[in-house]
């Protein structure tokens, strides 16, 4: 069941919006806000709520990126594997985050606390290779840092 | 020289907020076009101006404003196309983050001049400082009476809204960014109609890069041959470029429209690093063809960089070094496109994937002659006039021309049956 909070930012932009389906997206970005993922049973709430099928919503939350459909971590880790990055050695970076966290992509630490996500260009290919945890954007990275930016986080 | 887009931004990169944007002149133009202009005046300045997108595709901004009809009435709208998602491109985010008061009188210019009724700024996710600073600019400009109903004082009225995207590449093409502003899947939808006519919510509409709507302040202000005079070139105004790769100094710089490659590699972004030597760049992003050290002198605009058998694209180039495999690098981009193709049309999900897996193949040393001709007829039957929109097309730019320029490498993997590159160990 949604709570009392998504539903009332959900109504919100609902009001902003000329048709119900046209808040899809948004719906999605709030209850992944509060839950920070999206289960099958939010996208029936959802559903409903917007007058839509369960496929239909699934089919847009399904198709971005940023709208995980499976229970992540505490934080987040994308890391940048495109091609600026690339060339400035991401792999490394890539190694010793899997290797620290000893978890691959798409994998959740079992503590719960980070989930390692690969990622397209993050847009600061001036400072590659590049990561963001939650909101927080890193640059320039090198592997010997890695630890020390991991540990900020709980 | 000037640098109109850039001039006023800190070296920290900070915004600047509202004051500080009018201090330096923010929100004259604003003023004066409200004052003195009609809106078909204000497109003619443009198109006078010969602006030319700066997304990538290069299309005259008048030009595409003018067909939006205008003795219809109902809602209109305007969309700031700030998804900026092309690998290796990091210009709009200086501009975003620097400077978000300059983008919003550019588009409330752009929105009179269409009469639009709406305006939406589609951010990019990943953009959190962007993000922050655009929602503080856009609340500051409905306080200083430049949005809302009766902007400042005049008979023209404007809402405007931010959304940020969830993350999709297909976001960047026009009718696919509409699909997700609406709430959906972002597909690309047929053409015609054209999103000037029939666009968001079937409405008129139009999508400019963040970088073309910088702009339109400063040709209200200056006018079209004080635009024009910007450029070393017939293609006006000043240009974001930027390098990235194995150089001294990767960044960004707004400089006159029309640099060869040379001074921007070599004066700007420093020169290759010391032990690395330059085998290529793709000049305008990853959907653009590589050019050589033989292009070195080609001028970097619309024109020149197409005789040279690339696109401007973006304009931010990404530099291939001797140390970095271009079967790689290749493979790298057809990863991404592969991962990014919306599945909508045949050829780009069922080719991209496969070229990615061919690239794969070759890079571990299973690689065959036969495969270089599947990557051959790929490059083909992906290209413009097969696929429903541009992405297929733009992610065979770098693999036909990698096949040309670096033919040897492929062969060698084949030969050698192993990639004879030390990956990533630089």
């Amino acid at each position: 069941m949604l709570s009392d909070t998504e539903i009332a930012q959900i109504t919100h932009e609902l009001q902003q919006v000329p048709v119900k389906k046209a808040a899809c997206i948004e719906a999605l970005k709030i209850v992944q806000q509060e839950r920070r993922w999206v289960s099958d049973e939010s996208i029936e709430d959802i559903a409903s709520l917007l007058d839509m099928s369960t496929a239909e919503v699934d089919s847009v939350a399904t198709f971005y990126n940023l709208i995980f459909r499976r229970p992540v971590g505490r934080h987040v880790i994308l890391l940048c594997d495109s091609i600026s990055c690339y060339v400035m050695g991401y792999t490394k970076i890539q190694n010793k985050l899997m290797e620290l966290l000893h978890i691959k992509y798409g994998q959740s630490t079992d503590d719960g606390r980070f989930t390692l996500l690969p990622n397209a260009c993050l847009g600061t290919c001036d400072h590659a290779p590049a990561l963001m945890i939650d909101n927080d954007l890193y640059r320039d990275l090198k592997e010997e840092e890695l630890e020390k930016i991991l540990k900020k986080y709980e | 020289m000037e640098r109109p887009l850039t001039q006023h931004i800190p070296a920290s990169g900070a915004a600047l907020h509202i004051k500080e944007y009018e201090a330096v002149g923010g929100y004259t133009a604003l003023r004066k076009v409200l004052q003195e202009f009609t809106p078909a005046e204000v497109t003619a300045r443009v198109k006078d101006a010969d602006l030319k997108g700066r997304g990538g595709a290069g299309f005259s901004t008048g030009m595409k404003w003018s067909f939006v009809p205008m003795n219809v009435s109902g809602p209109k709208y305007l969309v700031a196309n700030a998804d900026e998602m092309e690998p290796g491109t990091f210009k709009d985010r200086w501009l975003l983050e620097g400077n978000p008061h300059q983008l919003l009188e550019g588009m409330i210019i752009s929105a009179y001049a269409i009469q639009a009724t709406q305006a939406f700024v589609f951010l990019r996710w990943a953009y959190k400082d962007a993000a922050r600073e655009m929602n503080k600019a856009i609340a500051d400009a409905y306080a200083a009476g430049y949005l809302g109903k009766n902007i400042l004082g005049k008979n023209y009225s404007l809402e405007m809204q931010l959304h940020t995207g969830v993350g999709r590449y297909m976001c960047g093409e026009e009718t696919a960014l509409l699909n997700s502003l609406e709430g959906k899947r972002a597909i690309p939808r047929a053409k015609p109609p054209f999103p000037q006519v029939s666009g968001l919510f079937g409405k008129p509409t139009i999508v400019n890069n963040v970088e073309t709507l910088s702009f339109i302040p400063h040709i209200m202000n200056n006018g079209g041959d004080w635009f024009k005079s910007l450029s070393h070139t017939a293609d006006g105004g000043t240009k974001i470029y930027g390098v990235s790769g194995q150089v001294n100094n990767p960044g960004a710089w707004e400089l006159p429209m029309g640099v060869t490659m040379r001074e921007l590699l070599e004066e700007h972004a420093g020169g290759m690093k010391n032990g690395f030597r330059f085998r290529g760049a793709l000049p305008g992003g990853a959907s653009t063809d590589f050019l050589t050290d033989a292009h070195m002198d080609v001028k970097m605009d619309f024109a020149g960089v197409a005789a040279a058998g690339s696109r401007l694209g973006t304009g931010t180039m990404v530099v291939l070094d001797d140390h970095t495999c271009p079967v790689g690098f290749v493979h790298n981009l057809e990863h991404f496109f592969a991962q990014e193709s919306c599945g909508f049309c045949t050829p780009c999900r069922e080719g991209l994937p496969w070229t990615e897996k061919i690239l794969y193949a070759l890079e571990q040393g299973h690689g065959t002659y036969a495969d270089l001709d599947q990557l051959d007829m790929h490059t083909k039957l992906l290209g413009p006039g097969n696929t429903f929109c541009a992405l297929a097309p733009g992610a065979m730019e770098p693999l036909q021309s990698a096949l040309k320029y670096f033919r040897e490498d492929f062969e060698q993997h084949i030969k050698e049956k192993k990639c004879p590159y030390a990956h990533h160990s630089h």
